[in-house]
């Protein structure tokens, strides 16, 4: 980590002053371990509770959008429900099942939660908190995001079991189709700030125009396309409904954590959300500026409490459309990953180079720049749209 | 275009979750222990048996012991064993009790074919339904004592049904009234009188002539 800049006000420093007086009167390669581990800790405490109370606040939204109250009955309001869910599961037995494969079948929920937890390394959470600060850390955390895929396959293949593998291989296919959209949607932010650093996108998106419009990258037409196109990505990542086909429960049982009990089927859980948040812990850094504040006023707020703020927005955007849209099938899923967000992605990078090309026209140019930008987003889109659906409809099905 | 029925969508989930938090008509959820919802009038589970009082209910039983229900229940879960003596019913005459009455709730199908195959109105329907127990075979063995439940209580969960059982009583003891006074005609006038003063009367149509007059 950098150390902390003068500007900050205390709360801002908070943590970084915090950690320097645990670790302060150590000598320097221990220092630089202890400092390491705090973060590890810190950043292992701060999501494990997030993804616990974020279980809660799925059930509560879901039954409020359903009409019923959720769970209410543990603690105060249910408030502990993610508590007694954690000691449920904790106390359950762990079946194996004797045709599995035992080792893989251990690892797979290891592998996967060591992946997701990396992706955190490099997400700038405030000012001076980026765990790890990378050169290329965009191009660490897709890989380390697209090496969960080889996890769900291994606990799919692993278990033995035809409706496990059957998921695994929907999920392949699905994580391996959507990686495409999500990355291309990132390349043009990397092709207009010029870096793959998170912290250099961040520190690109400073700024307001007129002093009330923040300089971020949403707030421009491919920025705005990008950032849906990241974010219905994002879903398919992380196997959240709409896309979430590996595990469906209506045609697969419970796709490749069918074999799974106990802590082991939390782990795949833990990792699901993990992987939702680090998504959106990226979303926010690419395209919502980051940690920065909307507004100069708004600055006196400390950075870490906007990223906050921003993810939490983006986790309820989830929860939202979960509670919204039904499962696609698997060919409208492949069919909207290629024949439409790939396309999309393509063409917005097409977009983001004229976008920062036409950078220096004034005056009426402006306005023709932002037609011309505007045109690009959603001529596409509509001209896409329309060969999306057509020839599918009626749909004949033959039965074997 | 494509997109604006996941708008929509996403706005009626909006609604609903809004709607939850101020509209009592989205929010129907009763919380169960502590609240309790109204049961509709019609709802009926269980039967009981009915007597007519309820700080006797051994004596009141409107059950002459006839175990037409006996017969008639499908699954065969009522098991009556008549009285060897009788008792004075309600209006005093003396009737067979049921010595032994006991419906097996854990076979009971709740047909309710023995209430209407009972010519006394002696079993209805009830609306308890909280009838766990921690014993399962003598816990949901109800003996007569567990069945009885005073006229009073029937009234009170099914009032339209009663009102009728009350008025085809009453008009059972009319007519038997009637069918006294026209026995006891030829004898003395203040003893067709007697009868007619007794609030509670023979319980059915087919009933005997009175007490006054019988004995």
């Amino acid at each position: 980590m950098r150390p902390a800049t003068t500007y900050d006000p205390l709360l801002e420093r908070a943590p970084v002053v915090l950690r320097d007086w645990l670790t302060g009167g150590l000598p320097g390669p221990a220092r630089w371990l202890a400092d390491s581990l705090i973060t590890i800790a810190a950043l292992l405490a701060v999501f494990g509770l997030l993804f616990a109370f974020l279980t809660l606040a799925e059930r509560k939204i879901l039954g409020r959008i359903q009409n019923r109250p959720g769970p209410n009955r543990t603690g105060w309001g249910g408030l502990l429900q993610p508590f007694a869910d954690g000691i449920k599961m904790l106390t359950k037995e762990d079946i194996v099942p004797r045709a599995a494969d035992p080792v893989l079948h251990f690892l797979a929920p290891v592998a996967l939660i060591a992946f997701s937890i990396l992706t955190f390394a490099v997400i700038p959470y405030g000012r001076d908190l980026v765990p790890v600060e990378l050169d290329s850390s965009l191009l660490y955390f897709f890989a380390a995001g697209a090496a969960t895929e080889l996890a769900v396959f291994m606990a799919g293949w692993s278990s033995h079991n035809k409706f496990a593998l059957l998921a695994a291989m929907r999920a392949l296919a699905q994580l391996i189709s959507y990686e495409l959209p999500l990355l291309l949607s990132v390349v043009p932010v990397v092709l207009a700030t010029g870096t793959l650093s998170a912290t250099g996108v961040v520190a690109a998106q400073a700024g307001w125009k007129w002093d009330c419009l923040p300089r971020w990258v949403v707030f421009t037409p491919w920025g705005a396309a990008g950032f849906v196109i990241f974010m219905i990505s994002a879903l398919a990542e992380s196997n959240r409904s709409p896309f979430d086909l590996p595990e469906a429960e209506s045609e697969l049982v419970a796709g490749h954590l069918t074999e799974y009990s106990g802590f082991k089927y939390a782990l795949f859980f833990m990792a699901e959300y993990f992987g939702m948040c680090a998504l959106s812990g990226m979303a926010v850094t690419l395209f919502l500026g980051g940690w920065r504040a909307p507004l100069p006023a708004l600055e006196f707020i400390p950075s870490y409490a906007w990223f906050a703020l921003k993810l939490l927005a983006l986790l309820l955007g989830f929860i939202w459309i979960r509670a919204t849209l039904p499962r696609l099938r698997i060919d409208q899923l492949t069919r909207l990953a290629w024949k439409f967000l790939l396309p999309l992605a393509l063409v917005n990078l097409g977009t983001a180079a004229f976008w920062s090309l036409s950078a220096a026209w004034a005056g009426p140019f402006q306005l023709v720049r932002w037609a011309a930008a505007l045109g690009l987003v959603v001529g596409p889109f509509l001209l896409l749209s329309r060969g999306l659906a057509s020839g599918l409809a009626p749909r004949t099905y033959r039965y074997a | 275009m494509i997109g604006t029925g996941l708008l929509k969508g996403l706005a009626v989930t909006a609604r609903n979750f809004l709607g939850s938090f101020h509209d009592p008509r989205r929010f129907v959820t009763t919380q169960y222990p502590e609240e309790r919802t109204v049961l509709p009038e019609a709802y009926r589970n269980f039967p009981f048996l009915v007597s007519e009082s309820a700080d006797d209910p051994m004596g009141t039983l409107r059950c002459v012991a006839c175990q037409i229900c006996e017969k008639e229940c499908p699954p065969q879960c009522i098991l009556i064993e008549k009285s060897a003596d009788k008792k004075p019913d309600a209006n005093g005459k003396m009737q067979i009790y049921p010595a032994v009455f006991a419906i097996d709730t854990s076979v009971c199908m709740s047909c309710q074919i023995c209430v209407e195959v009972c010519p006394f109105d002696a079993i209805k329907m009830d609306q308890v339904f909280e009838l766990a127990t921690t014993n399962r075979f003598g816990g949901l063995l109800l003996d007569r004592e567990a069945l009885a439940k005073p006229d009073s209580y029937f009234h009170r969960i099914h009032p339209t049904e009663a009102a009728e059982v009350e008025a085809r009583l009453a008009a059972g003891r009319k007519a038997a009234q009637d069918k006294a006074r026209a026995a006891a005609a030829p004898k003395a006038a203040p003893a067709a009188s007697a009868p007619s003063v007794q609030p509670p009367a023979a319980p059915v149509a087919e009933a005997p002539p009175p007490p006054g007059t019988a004995a």
